[in-house]
């Protein structure tokens, strides 16, 4: 069981302002019934068009994505457009109490909502992105690039919310935004992601280069291991070792809580990936147990 | 507040006669059943009736009742012992719903060469025993089908796959965990050589299993380091468990009637009374064979922790198929593999009955269960959409 605050559970069992406002001045729709959330938000403006005098919301999710919404409608109400805009995810986890970090999406879902609703009134263009899943996007939003194909999440979006979050793991980033939760293909980009964030210049994205010896290609693949991929596995209490390298095929050996463990497939795939993208094209990783 | 307790599935509640048959085993009869004293041979005793009450629930011999720790131990052990069986053997088969304790594993041999064929099920829930059919080969070392599904009930016909298995000289393992206790079984009108039970989910404390081997399939532990269960489980019996695993299964023997006529009636009318309350609804693994205390239901346009927590503000405990109430971002993979709509998987509802269960209790679900939707579907936006096209 969730362990939900007292005011989590009360705007979920009593949900404020549930609804819709028929002249609403600004509506903000986030979600779809494929993502398992989704949020649309009603915001009435007073008559000079600037204060949010009324707000109410209509949500499908689980508790803690009712109990964000309603706080999101009890925060905004008597806010200025601009004082809104300022309203972070964090704002909203905070007024709940906090949320456990494995629904802390939950409260991007409802920051969103609201940037979503004011961009589209004042006539912002907000591009929509598909998912991989078989109806609509996850998160609408602004220019950038797909990172998370499977829920449709942009490296723009991700950055705003590891930088208002102060995000340094890959773990959080998932549970604040859902990247990377289903088929973890994007996890070492959200690490790259963070590192730019967080500032660190030596984790800027870097290109494949164009050709390789074998020497100079052995020598970037230990590069990408030790730099990229043994810290993410750290993390996890895990490890890996190089094992050996023969033409395209690079053979690792997982080590500690990665040994045995039920996704070390993914994490094969995963360095797979990174190797293809920073070393060649047709390198074939390979676990062996040794 | 009192709890209504529909979540059996998950686990049981202890059988107060289960309960009173281990107590002594613990402060007063605590020998060791090895021990060549009088102290422990009275624990050895008890220890050999219980083996004997778990093969009378499965028709099978007690040598072939080797006592495990979990569900879970049960699975792996066999999944194993068959590929060391069989070294020479490279190929697994599984379904694409099985519990995580074989398919989590399967997976995992994959990393280590093994190819393993995972067989599709339809939209009820049902294998598919065509794929099957053409998956077996001479290369397969082992086929593990669950006896009957925890999530929806829907119960696969192991005895025919196990045919098929045998015919290609591969070991058949099946997970039935969920259907031990609910549904007769009988081991010695079988071809399978190998199955799994869980204690806790038959009225026995957590922390007890079994895996019947059938006398003579050839078998390499995963537990060694001991004599223990003619060493194929090393270890020291876990002697209090295994003598409360033994009544709990006397006594589901005893209430496997009961099991069929009363709880499957309750569940029945739980099915039915909610889908006819209840619009855009519909029943996973409908149109298949269902075990009796199971039913599952995926309710459009609402999620199902929101129900589980309305649900549970009532005392009624129940589970759910939704991404949301396991802390992962999809819902369950065997609703997932039955292709169940995204706009219901995330609405899955679970209630698991038990011979504890009441028709009161049963109506009370069937009272609350309508309004919490109704207020769910309410303040979803795909909801409101839908009531506001039914008007």
């Amino acid at each position: 069981m969730w362990d939900y605050t007292p005011t989590v559970k009360d705007h979920f069992l009593n949900p404020r302002n549930v609804g819709d406002i028929a002249d609403a001045d600004a509506i903000g729709e986030v979600g779809s019934l494929a993502c398992g959330d989704a949020l649309k938000l009603y915001l009435k403006l007073d008559e000079n068009k600037d204060k949010i005098v009324d707000a109410k919301f209509q949500t499908f999710g689980c508790a803690s994505a009712i109990a964000s919404s309603s706080a999101l409608t009890e925060i905004v109400k008597g806010k200025t457009l601009d004082e809104a805009l300022a309203v972070s995810n964090k704002d909203i986890a905070d007024f709940l109490g906090g949320l456990p970090e494995e629904k802390m999406h939950c409260s991007v879902m409802g920051q969103e909502a609201l940037e979503v609703a004011i961009f589209k009134y004042r006539g912002m263009d907000i591009p929509q992105h598909d998912s991989e899943h078989d109806q609509g996007h996850a998160y609408p939003d602004y220019e950038g690039e797909i990172v998370c194909k499977c829920f449709g999440i942009t490296d723009t979006f991700l950055k705003k919310v590891i930088e208002t979050n102060r995000l340094t793991t890959v773990e959080q980033v998932t549970h604040f935004t859902k990247a990377g939760g289903a088929c973890g293909g994007c996890l070492p980009k959200i690490k790259e992601l963070i590192a730019e964030v967080l500032g660190d210049p030596a984790s800027q994205p870097r290109k494949r280069p164009e050709k390789l010896s074998n020497m100079k290609k052995m020598q970037l693949i230990q590069e990408v291991l030790e730099r990229d991929i043994r810290p993410l596995l750290w993390a996890d209490g895990g490890d890996l070792e190089l094992i050996d390298i023969d033409g395209p095929n690079v053979q690792v050996a997982f080590r500690k809580a990665c040994a045995g463990c039920a996704s070390s497939g993914n994490t094969a795939r995963m360095v797979q990936v990174k190797l293809r993208e920073l070393v060649a094209e047709d390198i074939v990783v390979e676990e062996v147990s040794r | 507040m009192k709890e209504i307790y529909l979540d059996n599935n998950a686990t049981t509640k202890v059988d107060e006669d289960v309960f009173e048959e281990m107590r002594p085993y613990f402060c007063e009869l605590y020998g060791n059943p090895s021990s060549m004293h009088f102290f422990g041979g009275q624990v050895q005793s008890k220890v050999t009736e219980a083996r004997v009450r778990v093969a009378e629930l499965l028709g099978a011999e007690p040598e072939e009742i080797i006592f495990t720790a979990c569900g879970t131990e049960s699975d792996n052990a066999a999944i194993r012992s068959a590929l060391e069986v069989f070294p020479e053997r490279r190929h697994i088969i599984t379904s694409r719903v099985e519990h995580p304790a074989v398919l989590t594993q399967c997976r995992n041999l994959t990393q280590k060469g093994y190819r393993v064929t995972e067989i599709g099920v339809d939209g009820a829930g049902r294998l598919d025993m065509e794929e099957l059919k053409a998956a077996v080969d001479t290369d397969t070392a082992i086929v593990s089908l669950m006896w009957a599904n925890n999530e929806t009930g829907v119960i696969f016909p192991v005895e025919e796959a196990a045919a098929i298995t045998k015919s290609k000289g591969a070991l058949f393992h099946s997970d039935a965990v969920q259907a031990i206790g609910k549904i007769p079984i009988n081991m010695a009108a079988s071809s399978i050589d190998m199955l799994s039970l869980s204690g806790h989910k038959l009225h026995a404390p957590k922390g007890i299993g079994a895996l019947y081997l059938r006398r003579g399939t050839p078998f390499r532990p995963f537990m060694v380091g001991g004599h223990q269960e003619k060493s194929r489980r090393a270890g020291t019996e876990n002697a209090a468990a295994i003598i409360a695993l033994g009544k709990a299964c006397q006594l589901a023997g005893q209430y496997m009637e009961v099991e069929n006529t009363v709880v499957k009636a309750m569940r029945d009318r739980l099915q039915e009374s909610l889908m006819a309350a209840i619009p855009h609804a519909r029943i996973n693994g409908g149109g298949a064979e269902l075990l009796p205390n199971t039913t599952s239901i995926a309710f459009e346009f609402v999620e199902g922790e929101a129900i589980l927590l309305l649900l549970s503000e009532l005392g009624i405990c129940a589970s759910s198929g939704s991404a949301c109430t396991s802390g992962s971002l999809e819902p369950s993979h065997v609703l997932r593999a039955m292709g169940v709509p995204f706009t219901c998987a995330h609405g899955s509802i679970r209630f698991s009955l038990s011979r504890y269960t009441t028709d009161a209790e049963i109506d009370t679900v069937i009272r609350e269960m309508p309004p919490i939707i109704a207020r769910l579907r309410q303040m979803s936006p795909f909801g409101r959409e839908f009531l506001k096209g039914e008007k």
